[in-house]
């Protein structure tokens, strides 16, 4: 019962199609025309705003409700129905794991899907135990997760699987990815790539998927399409066979090479290539370079350095009347920031990079070791960072965290940006080099929260900036960017660099590494694993 | 406070009884005790309650470490009731206008110890309840609606991350130059800036979680439920259990003379 997979892949027809969101005066998207075949393998792309992710909201059956202002136009049909009217016949992932999961235990976040769909018991775990067979969470001999494993212990990449297997348990026709690798460090990435792969060799599904690193997808699609911005109808690419709507469509090779100009320019990461950045002044870009410049006095001068450091993000806990100081999830760790100079912070996810990056920025407490500013950089504000006021602190290090919008204090973008220097009473000039210089001028109006996700990025980096100050500490910096914003951004640091800042900088990008140059820090695996520190932490 | 919300892998007995026969037990005894100010009664509950902890996986240690605010706060409770109380019976200690009599100490111990009786069935309660145990029970046998149910039980996912985030949120706007210091109507713009923070973060997660949610079919009218809730024979006993310690205390405080229903 319920052994194999029995559902039809998918069919989809857009005839004219398009929606306007409710509250908004233009449509996401608009006269789209587009077929998909059952079983196909699309990858689509576009530049930002071309409606990617209204598409397959659509097509998941989730976009709107009938008494909201939201106009839909012309028609969108999987199997000749509306997606509305079909529930469970698409299944759609998104972009953050942690809202993928619905539930605490991985049975029966699997089970929710179905449970839905009316799905009679017996067949619900059988249909459970062969979804987590096919995401590779559990192997056929049983080992792997239990039932009962808590969905909150598992990494992103795992969270993601999971919610594959919830898809998969519904028995779609159609899968819907959307942007399923953006949030995942390079493991996690090729981990749902190739559960993606089995499961559809498995099901024959009909897969949607939309991602803006191209390599990572190529060979698993067997088709790409590439969406017009606002697309109006007409489609304005002259001498292309394309449908309204859409850019270019065809075989990933073909599209690939004949579009590869346009999509280079729209952002997209093309395979093979990588945006050309600023080079660093002579002498800095080659690695292992500060090891030896040490020697060169006055050429780098030492403003902050960890000794022996344990991090953790965890305050000293209270048992009873005791206070018990965190188990740390990296220690012994020793680095020296220098001014005009980057130290890279590199290694697999749970090292505690960010962790590190943080306590040496003065955010957190170490738990062991310490952190010392030199003079250079303290100006009597003390040797440790942590101890600082926060206006002593952004004048000194400045810390661009990797979610832009956990950092806008304000409603404005120029109110955004004058925040720093106001309350240190400085004037306005470096606000406006840096409006001009991250091309931000024609959005002083705007509201933070409202830009979209390259903007955001290069907003908080300026507004860190407008403190000035000498050592700059970014949070994965290039997580989830396109190759423009990647290329601006690694521009810019180059230039500061060598204006004698020194950029601390947590990513797992090697290309962006390699253009800031500098020293790599390796952070290792931690040695106990998350179970034995959980016991540790409540014994 | 979210691990005193969790079981950490429990395989104690009271874990596997139907969540709602063990809310009836507990509501029997909260009842009976929230009745009558007397030492007995409330004694002879926490006898019974301690009794019951290594059935719910429960050690004095443990609970220590969970509850020792709710602990400290009955002990204060207790105490003040004492100083404070009208005088009854032999002075025991008079310091100016503080004075402890007999009659006041028993009437402090009496509220001390209903405090703690009270509260510990409920701590007992969460120890060995798991939340999704108690949705489906709730959906399934309370029979109240299975969206709301499964809503709530999806939102407090969430509320681990939001406490994560707002560590998070606290940081990076210290990062930006706001701080906690100044007097305390900056610090309280302050928090207030934080709160907002937080607050677009949780909607933005929240309508994320409800997209995947509508988009696995949740929200039909009708559902299957993969685990049954169901009743067993250890139900019977834990209904019973509770109806015993209930009884068991009304008669020890009326055998001792001290039954006092509170609003005499």
């Amino acid at each position: 019962m319920g052994s194999t997979y029995d559902a039809r892949p998918a069919a989809i027809l857009a005839e004219g199609w398009g929606w306007r969101h409710a509250g908004r005066p233009q449509p996401a998207i608009q006269g789209l025309d587009l077929r998909i075949e059952p079983g196909e393998r699309v990858l689509l792309l576009g530049p930002s705003g071309a409606g990617k992710s209204t598409l397959l909201h659509a097509l998941a059956g989730v976009l709107g409700d009938e008494e909201d202002d939201s106009d839909e136009t012309g028609s969108l049909l999987i199997d000749g129905v509306a997606p509305r009217a079909q529930r469970g016949r698409a299944g759609l992932m998104q972009q953050d794991p942690e809202t993928q999961v619905v539930l605490s235990r991985v049975g029966d976040d699997v089970a929710f899907g179905a449970e839905n769909l009316c799905v009679p018991r017996e067949e619900i775990w059988a249909r459970v135990h062969e979804a987590l067979d096919d995401v590779g969470l559990r192997t056929a001999a049983g080992a792997g997760l239990a039932l009962d494993h808590p969905t909150a212990a598992l990494s992103g990449g795992q969270k993601q699987r999971l919610a594959l297997a919830g898809i998969l348990a519904m028995r779609p026709g159609l899968i819907l990815l959307d942007e399923p690798t953006a949030n995942l460090d390079p493991e996690g990435v090729l981990e749902v790539r190739d559960a993606v792969r089995r499961c559809l060799d498995r099901t024959g599904a009909t897969l949607v998927v939309v991602e803006h690193r191209v390599s990572v997808w190529k060979d698993l699609v067997d088709r790409v399409v590439v969406l017009q911005p606002g697309s109006g109808g007409t489609s304005a690419s002259p001498g292309k066979s394309a449908a309204p709507g859409v850019l270019a469509d065809g075989s990933p090779g073909k599209v690939l090479s004949e579009q590869r100009s346009m999509l280079m320019a729209a952002g997209v990461w093309v395979p093979g290539y990588v945006p050309p950045t600023r080079a660093r002044r002579t002498g800095h870009s080659e690695r292992g370079h500060s090891e030896r410049g040490n020697s060169e006095p006055g050429a780098a001068e030492l403003l902050l350095a960890a000794q022996d450091l344990a991090v953790s993000r965890e305050k000293p806990r209270r048992r009873g009347f005791k206070s018990i100081p965190p188990v740390p999830v990296q220690s012994g760790i020793t680095a020296q920031v220098r001014s005009g100079q980057a130290l890279t912070i590199m290694g697999p996810n749970g090292a505690g990079k960010s962790t590190f990056a943080l306590t040496l920025a003065g955010l957190l407490a170490p738990v062991r070791g310490q952190v010392s500013a030199a003079v250079e950089l303290s100006q009597g504000a003390g040797i440790d960072p942590f101890t600082w006021k926060a206006e002593q602190l952004i004048s000194r290090i400045g810390t661009v965290f990797q979610e832009p919008e956990h950092q806008f204090v304000t409603g404005k973008v120029l109110d955004e940006l004058m925040f720093g220097p106001k309350h240190l009473g400085h004037g306005q000039e470096r606000v406006d080099e840096l409006l001009e210089r991250l091309r931000l001028t024609h959005l002083v109006d705007a509201n933070p929260y409202t830009l979209s996700g390259g903007e955001k990025r290069r907003l908080s980096v300026a507004t860190v900036l407008a403190a000035h100050p000498k050592v700059l500490v970014l949070d994965e910096p290039t997580f989830g960017q396109d190759a423009n914003t990647w290329a601006e951004l690694a521009s810019f640091l180059s230039e500061l660099l060598d204006a004698g800042t020194a950029v601390v900088s947590v990513t797992h990008d090697q290309e962006f590494s390699s253009v800031l140059g500098g020293t790599e820090l390796q952070l290792g695996p931690v040695p106990q694993d998350r179970e034995s520190r959980q016991e540790a932490g409540a014994a | 406070m979210r691990e005193a919300l969790t079981m950490q892998g429990s395989h104690a007995v009271l874990t596997r009884a139907n969540p709602l026969a063990k809310f009836v037990a507990v509501f029997l005894v909260s009842m009976v005790l929230a009745l009558s100010i007397d030492w007995v009664s409330a004694s002879t509950a926490i006898v019974a309650e301690l009794a019951l902890f290594p059935l719910a996986g429960l050690t004095l240690r443990l609970l220590w470490h969970r509850a020792w605010p709710l602990i400290i706060a009955a002990a204060i409770g207790g105490w003040s009731t004492a100083i404070v109380a009208a005088d009854r019976g032999a002075v025991l200690l008079d310091v100016g206008i503080w004075s402890i009599s007999e009659g006041s100490l028993e009437l402090g111990l009496g509220f001390m110890l209903r405090g703690l009786a009270i509260a510990l069935p409920a701590i007992l309660l969460m120890t060995c309840t798991d939340p999704t145990d108690l949705a489906d029970a709730l959906a399934q046998k309370a029979r109240l609606p299975h969206r709301f149910v499964l809503g709530s039980l999806a939102a407090m996912r969430l509320v681990g991350l939001m406490a994560e985030e707002w560590q998070t949120i606290g940081m990076a706007r210290r990062a930006r130059g706001v701080g906690s210091h100044g007097n305390p109507l900056q610090r309280l713009k302050a928090t207030l800036g934080q709160s907002f923070g937080l607050l677009v973060q949780a909607v933005r997660r929240a309508s994320r979680l409800a997209v995947t949610m509508e988009a696995r079919g949740f929200g039909g009218g009708q559902r299957t439920w993969a685990r049954e809730s169901s009743y067993s024979l250890l139900d019977v006993w834990v209904v019973l259990g509770g109806l015993i310690i209930a009884s068991a205390t009304v008669l020890a405080a009326v055998g001792a003379g001290t039954w006092t229903f509170v609003w005499r």
